[in-house]
C-alpha cells in the first residue's frame, strides 16, 4: 500500500508533499534529494492532497518535485535478542557501528540495521509442537549476558495459535526460523526479531499492579525521604548547573535494577561521551559484570536533527517496555524531558498551530501524560512479575517551576525531587530541596521515623530565618540547637558525596543504620548553654560522621570513627548529666 | 548557463521571496541592483515561490533586481593561508588583501557522531586562580563569559587566549564595536598570536544577516583544523547578539515566537553551534569560548537561560571578578582529581566558608552582634577577595593552592574548614 509523492514545501526540518492514493498518519517515508540521498521522515498531518512531514536529517539540499517514498510501516523499532550493550541514535542506528562505515559525522541519509544480523545465540525451546500460544507468550529463551530473554510469540498476533514447529535447542541469528505458528490454515514464520511502533504503548500482560517495592537509588536523601518505587515514576526538574544530569548518572551507575536505558534527549553529547566511554570499565557490584552489560543508550544530542529527538524518547520508552515484557525490571532515565517539549514546540510552530502557554503545542500535557503512563509493574502471561521506572528530568527555562513542562510533569508522576540553585551553589549536593521535594511512595525506612528527622529540617530551617531576622544572640539556645541538628542531619545525610568511593553509594542496610545513628545525635538533649560551644560540638560531630561515611562498611575506620561519636556525644560539653 | 529572475515579490526586512523553480533549500543566490550586489540563502522554498536572506540587507533592493542561483550551500576557502587572516561576518576579506578561492568547503555541515568523541581530559592552563583552582576551563569543553555589558568580558577571554596553548585561534567577532574589533586584533598582535589566528568580524554596523553567518563559518574552519588533528580555541563574542539576530529573522518570516519574541527553536540553533566544540580520538579538539551579556544582569534571560543548558558551566564576570558562586565549569571534575591530592577539597572548602562569609556579611549589614566565629569568616573573606579572586591574579596552579592553604590556616583551626583531616594532615601550613 505504499505509495509515492513530490515534495512542494521546504521549510526548516518541515516538508510538505503532495502524493497519490492514501497515506497513514505516523507513517515513514524517504525524501529523495537529487543525488539519490534519501532521508527519512514521518508523516504528522495530512490535509487533503498533501502531507506534512518531520524529516529526520538536515534538509539542505531538497527541492521543490523531489520524490518522496511513503511507506506503510509507523516509525518502528526492532526488538530482540542483543539490543543491551548497543548505543543507538534516537531513529536505533547503531552510532558506533555509522562511524565505523561513515566516518566521523552523522552524513544524512545512512540507516543501519539495529540488531547484529551475524551473531549467534544459544536457543532453549520451551514451548512445543502442538502448543497453542497468544501474542507475548514465550516460546523459548537465549541468554544476552546474565539475563535470561525470552523469544515470545509475536505481539501482533490476534487470538490462540498453534505451535506446528520449533527450532530445537542450538545456536541460531536473528533472522533464523525459530517457530512456525498455525491459525486456521494460515502459517506465520517466527524469528527472534518483532517490530512495534514506538508511538504505542507496548503492553501485553495479565494485569498492571500497584507498586510496592522500592527502587533502590542508594542515595540516602532519595531512598530514606522521597524514595521512588519498581514500575513507579519520578521527575528532577531544576535549573542549569543544579546537578540533573549527575544525579541520572549517580542513578544509572548505583539503581539496584536489572536494566537501565539511558535517553540522551537534545542534551550534551560530552554527557554520552562519558557514560559511553566509562560503563565499560565500571563494575556492576551486584552482578560483578561491567555496566555497559546492563545498559541500553539512546542519544539523540542537542546538535542532532530536532525530529530524531522527539522521537528518541519513544524509541527508548519501547525498548524499556519490550524488556519489561521479557521479564527483567528496567529503569529508563530520560534527560531532558523538557527538550523533547521543546521539539515538539519547534514542529507545532511549523505546522502554524495555534499556541497555547510559551508557545508550547495545546497537546503538551497529554503527550507528557501518556509518556509517563507507559511505565509501571506489571504480572506477565506466565504470571512472573516485572517493571518499568521512569525518570524524567526537566530543564525548566530560567529555572521557574511554573512553566508548562514541569507542571504537566507534576501532575503525572509519583515522586518530584526539585533541584534548587541555593543547594548547588552552597556545594550541598545532591541538590535536591528536602523541603519541595515530595513523593508519593515508601520507602526502607518506617515513615514516622522519616517524618520525625524531616521535622527538623522544616524547623532548622525556619529558626535560620528568624535568626536572619533578630541575630543570633536573639536566638533561644534551645533553638540554636535545633537549627545545628537540621544542619547536621543536613551535612551528613542528605549530602553525599559522589567522589568519595564508599560515601557515592550507600547501600540500605547502611543508611538503616545510619539514619539510626543520626537520629540518636537529634535526640540527644544537650545541655550546652554558649553557642559557640554548641557550634564547636556540632563542627565535630558533623566531621565525625563525615569520615564515618566515607569509611568501609565493617572496617576498623568506621568503628574508629563510631568510638570518636561515641566520645564526643559523652562528653562533658555534650551533657551534663554524663 | 545561469539562470537569471528578474521579478521579486515580496521584499520584507531581511527577506525577498520571489518565483523561482528547482531551487534548493539552503542554497545560496545572489541579487545584483544598481546598488550593488549580495549573496542570499534560500531558508522556504514552497511551490514555486523561494524566501531568499539577503545578506547585505534588503534596503534599496528593487523588485527589478536580478537574482541567480549557484547551485550550491554556501561555502568558505580553506587552507593554511587562512592564518593571519581577517574576515567579515560574511567570509569577505576585511584586511584589503586577496579573496581566497581554493579548496572549498561546505559550511554548517552534520553532526559529529558521538560514537567517535572522547571525554576532554585535559586541564588548559590560564594562570587565573578562579578557574584553574575553582573552575578548571578544559580541553574541548564549551563555555561561555556570562556578565552585563561593562564587564571587562573581553580582556577575560583575550588573556585566556593568549594564555592557553592552542594551535589555531579563530576569533568569531558579532555585532562588535568597531574598537573592540581593534582591541582583539591589537591583543592578538601584541601577544604574538596572530600567525596562528584567523578573525571572522562582524561589527555592529554590518548587516544583520552576516551575524547569524559569523560562528557557522568560524567553526566550520575550526572543524577541519580539528580533523587535521590540531587544538583550535574559539572565541565567540557576543552570542547575545547572534540570538537577537536569529530573532529578527524569524520575526520576519512570521515565526510564532515562544519566548520574549526569541524563536521556539532558540536552544536547537544555539546547540548546534555549541556542540562543535570536540575532542577526537587522534587528538584534534575545538575548545569554544563564548561571550553572553545578560540583558539588565537576568540570567532567566532566554539568551543565557538556553546556553547555560547547553554549555559546560559558564563563568559569571560580576563587579571585574570571576563570581564564585554563578560559575561552573561541569569538566572539571575531568582533570582535577589528577593535579593534586587537596585540589578538590581546596576548592569545595574555599567556596563554602566564603558562602558563609557572604551570609556573614548580611548578618552584619543589618546591625546584628558578631560572634568569634562570624569574625573569622569576614576576615577569611576579605584575604580571599583580595589575594584569590582578583582579577590581577596571575598564578600557577599549584601556587594558587598553596596560597589558599595558607589563608585557611590564617584564619582557621583545621577541623573548621570541613576538609578531611588526611588532607589537613599533609598540607596544613606550619606556623
Amino acid at each position: 500500500m505504499s505509495t509515492t509523492g513530490r515534495i512542494v514545501t521546504v521549510y526548516g526540518n518541515m516538508v510538505t508533499a503532495e502524493f497519490e492514493g492514501s497515506v497513514r498518519q505516523n507513517a515513514v517515508a524517504y525524501c529523495q534529494r537529487s543525488d539519490g540521498v534519501r532521508l527519512m521522515s514521518e508523516i504528522i498531518r495530512v490535509r487533503g492532497k498533501r502531507a506534512d512531514m518531520q524529516v529526520f536529517e538536515l534538509t539542505r539540499g531538497l527541492k521543490v518535485g523531489d520524490l518522496v517514498d511513503i511507506t506503510d510501516e509507523l516509525l518502528s523499532v526492532e526488538l530482540g535478542p542483543g539490543l543491551i550493550g548497543m548505543v543507538y541514535d534516537g531513529l536505533q542506528n547503531p552510532l558506533p557501528e555509522m562511524a565505523e562505515q561513515i566516518g566521523k559525522f552523522l552524513e544524512p541519509g545512512h540507516y543501519l540495521k539495529a540488531l547484529d544480523r551475524k551473531k549467534e545465540w544459544e536457543f532453549t525451546p520451551s514451548a512445543s509442537a502442538g502448543d497453542t500460544v497468544s501474542a507475548a507468550e514465550n516460546l523459548g529463551k537465549v541468554k544476552e549476558n546474565i539475563f535470561d530473554h525470552y523469544i515470545m510469540a509475536p505481539f501482533t498476533l490476534s487470538g490462540e495459535w498453534k505451535v506446528k514447529k520449533i527450532a530445537s535447542a542450538g545456536k541460531y541469528k536473528v533472522e533464523d526460523e525459530i517457530a512456525v505458528l498455525e491459525k486456521d490454515g494460515e502459517t506465520l514464520s517466527v524469528n527472534m526479531i518483532q517490530r512495534w511502533p514506538v508511538r504505542l504503548p507496548l503492553g501485553i500482560y495479565n494485569e498492571r499492579l500497584l507498586p510496592t517495592e522500592p527502587m533502590i537509588t542508594k542515595q540516602r536523601i532519595i531512598d530514606t525521604f522521597f524514595p521512588v518505587m519498581l514500575g513507579g515514576t519520578y521527575c528532577i526538574p531544576g535549573p542549569f548547573g543544579a546537578g540533573k544530569t549527575v544525579l541520572q548518572q549517580i542513578t544509572s551507575r548505583h539503581a539496584e535494577i536489572d536494566l537501565v536505558i539511558v535517553a540522551a534527549c537534545g542534551e550534551r553529547a560530552g554527557e554520552v561521551v562519558e557514560t559511553l566511554r566509562e560503563f565499560p570499565h565500571l563494575k556492576d557490584p551486584r552482578t560483578g559484570k561491567t555496566l555497559i552489560e546492563r545498559t541500553i543508550i539512546i542519544c539523540n544530542t542537542s546538535s542532532m536533527p530536532v525530529a530524531a529527538r522527539e522521537s528518541s524518547v519513544y524509541t527508548a520508552v519501547t525498548l524499556g517496555e519490550y524488556y519489561r515484557q521479557v521479564g527483567l525490571n528496567v529503569l529508563l532515565l530520560a534527560d531532558s524531558t523538557s527538550r523533547w517539549a521543546q521539539a515538539l514546540r519547534e514542529m507545532s510552530g511549523r505546522l502554524e498551530e495555534i499556541p497555547g502557554e510559551e508557545a508550547f503545542p495545546a497537546y503538551l500535557e497529554s503527550s507528557i501524560a501518556r509518556f509517563y503512563e507507559r511505565g509501571g509493574i506489571v504480572e506477565l502471561k506466565d504470571g512472573r512479575k516485572s517493571s518499568l521506572t521512569i525518570g524524567g528530568t526537566v530543564s525548566p527555562a530560567g529555572g521557574n517551576f511554573e512553566e508548562p513542562v514541569t507542571q504537566g510533569t507534576l501532575k503525572v508522576v509519583g515522586a518530584f525531587l526539585g533541584l534548587s540553585y541555593a543547594r548547588s551553589y552552597a556545594r550541598r549536593f545532591p541538590a535536591i530541596d528536602p523541603l519541595e521535594s515530595w513523593s508519593k511512595y515508601t520507602g526502607t525506612i518506617a515513615v514516622e521515623k522519616v517524618a520525625w528527622a524531616h521535622a527538623f529540617l522544616r524547623r532548622g530551617k525556619s529558626i535560620f530565618e528568624m535568626m536572619q531576622v533578630v541575630g543570633e544572640e536573639g536566638t533561644s539556645i534551645d533553638d540554636f540547637i535545633v537549627y545545628l541538628k537540621s544542619e547536621f542531619l543536613d551535612n551528613v545525610y542528605l549530602q553525599q558525596n559522589s567522589f568519595d568511593e564508599v560515601d557515592a553509594a550507600c547501600p540500605t542496610d547502611r543508611q538503616q543504620y545510619l539514619f539510626d545513628k543520626v537520629c540518636d545525635v537529634l535526640k540527644h538533649e544537650f545541655t550546652i548553654t554558649d553557642k559557640n560551644v554548641a557550634r564547636d560540638m556540632f563542627f565535630t560531630l558533623t566531621e565525625q560522621f563525615r569520615n564515618w561515611n566515607y569509611a568501609p562498611w565493617q572496617s576498623d575506620r568506621m568503628k574508629e570513627a563510631e568510638a570518636a561519636i561515641k566520645k564526643t556525644l559523652s562528653s562533658k560539653e555534650a551533657s551534663a548529666n554524663a | 548557463m545561469r539562470k537569471y529572475y528578474t521579478r521579486i515579490d515580496n521584499i520584507a526586512g531581511n527577506v525577498a521571496t520571489l518565483k523561482a523553480t528547482g531551487v534548493t533549500y539552503e542554497e545560496l543566490g545572489v541579487v545584483e541592483g544598481s546598488w550593488g550586489k549580495s549573496l542570499a540563502q534560500v531558508i522556504r522554498v514552497s511551490d514555486d515561490n523561494v524566501a531568499l536572506q539577503v545578506f547585505a540587507g534588503t534596503r534599496g533592493v528593487s523588485t527589478g533586481d536580478k537574482v541567480s542561483f549557484l547551485g550550491s550551500s554556501m561555502r568558505f576557502s580553506f587552507s593554511d593561508d587562512l592564518f593571519g587572516r581577517i574576515f567579515s561576518g560574511g567570509g569577505e576579506p576585511r584586511d584589503g588583501r586577496s579573496e581566497l578561492t581554493d579548496n572549498l568547503i561546505e559550511v554548517g555541515g552534520p553532526a559529529v557522531n558521538p560514537a567517535v568523541r572522547l571525554m576532554p581530559h585535559r586541564m588548559i592552563p590560564t594562570n587565573i586562580p578562579m578557574i584553574d583552582v575553582f573552575n578548571t576551563l578544559v580541553e574541548g569543553q564549551k563555555l561561555p563569559i556570562f556578565s552585563i555589558p561593562g564587564e571587562p568580558y573581553n580582556e577575560l577571554l583575550a588573556r585566556i587566549a593568549l594564555q592557553a596553548e592552542a594551535d589555531v585561534i579563530i576569533f568569531g567577532g558579532m555585532g562588535l564595536k568597531y574598537d573592540e574589533y581593534l582591541f582583539f586584533k591589537n591583543r592578538l598582535e601584541e601577544g604574538g598570536a596572530m600567525a596562528r589566528s584567523i578573525m571572522f568580524v562582524h561589527t555592529a554596523s554590518d548587516p544583520v544577516v552576516e551575524c547569524l553567518q559569523t560562528p557557522d563559518i568560524a567553526l566550520t574552519v575550526a572543524e577541519k583544523f580539528a580533523v587535521q588533528g590540531k587544538r583550535v580555541l574559539v572565541l565567540l563574542t557576543d552570542m547575545t547578539n547572534f540570538a537577537n539576530a536569529l530573532k529578527e529573522i524569524s520575526i520576519t518570516m512570521e515565526q510564532i515566537p515562544s519566548n520574549r519574541g526569541y524563536p521556539g527553536d532558540l536552544y536547537s540553533q544555539l546547540a548546534s553551534r555549541y556542540e562543535k566544540a570536540v575532542v577526537f580520538e587522534e587528538g584534534g579538539s575545538i575548545t569554544l569560548m563564548a561571550v553572553t551579556t545578560m540583558p539588565g544582569d537576568d540570567v532567566t534571560h532566554p539568551v543565557p537561560d538556553n546556553t547555560g543548558y547547553i554549555t559546560e558551566g559558564q563563568f559569571y564576570l560580576k563587579n571585574g571578578v570571576i563570581d564564585p558562586f554563578g560559575s561552573l565549569s561541569r569538566l572539571k571534575q575531568q582533570v582535577n582529581a589528577k593535579t593534586r591530592d587537596d585540589h578538590r577539597a581546596i576548592m569545595d572548602g574555599c567556596i563554602q566558608l566564603y558562602a558563609k562569609c557572604r551570609e556573614t556579611r548580611e548578618k552584619r549589614a543589618m546591625g546584628f552582634e558578631m560572634s568569634d566565629w562570624d569574625q573569622k569568616l569576614l576576615k577569611y573573606g576579605d584575604s580571599f577577595e583580595k589575594k584569590i579572586m582578583s582579577f590581577s591574579a596571575n598564578v600557577s596552579l599549584f601556587d594558587a593552592l598553596q596560597q589558599c592553604w595558607e589563608i585557611l590556616a590564617e584564619h582557621f583551626e583545621p577541623r573548621e574548614t570541613g576538609i578531611r583531616s588526611s588532607l589537613c594532615d599533609q598540607f596544613w601550613p606550619q606556623k
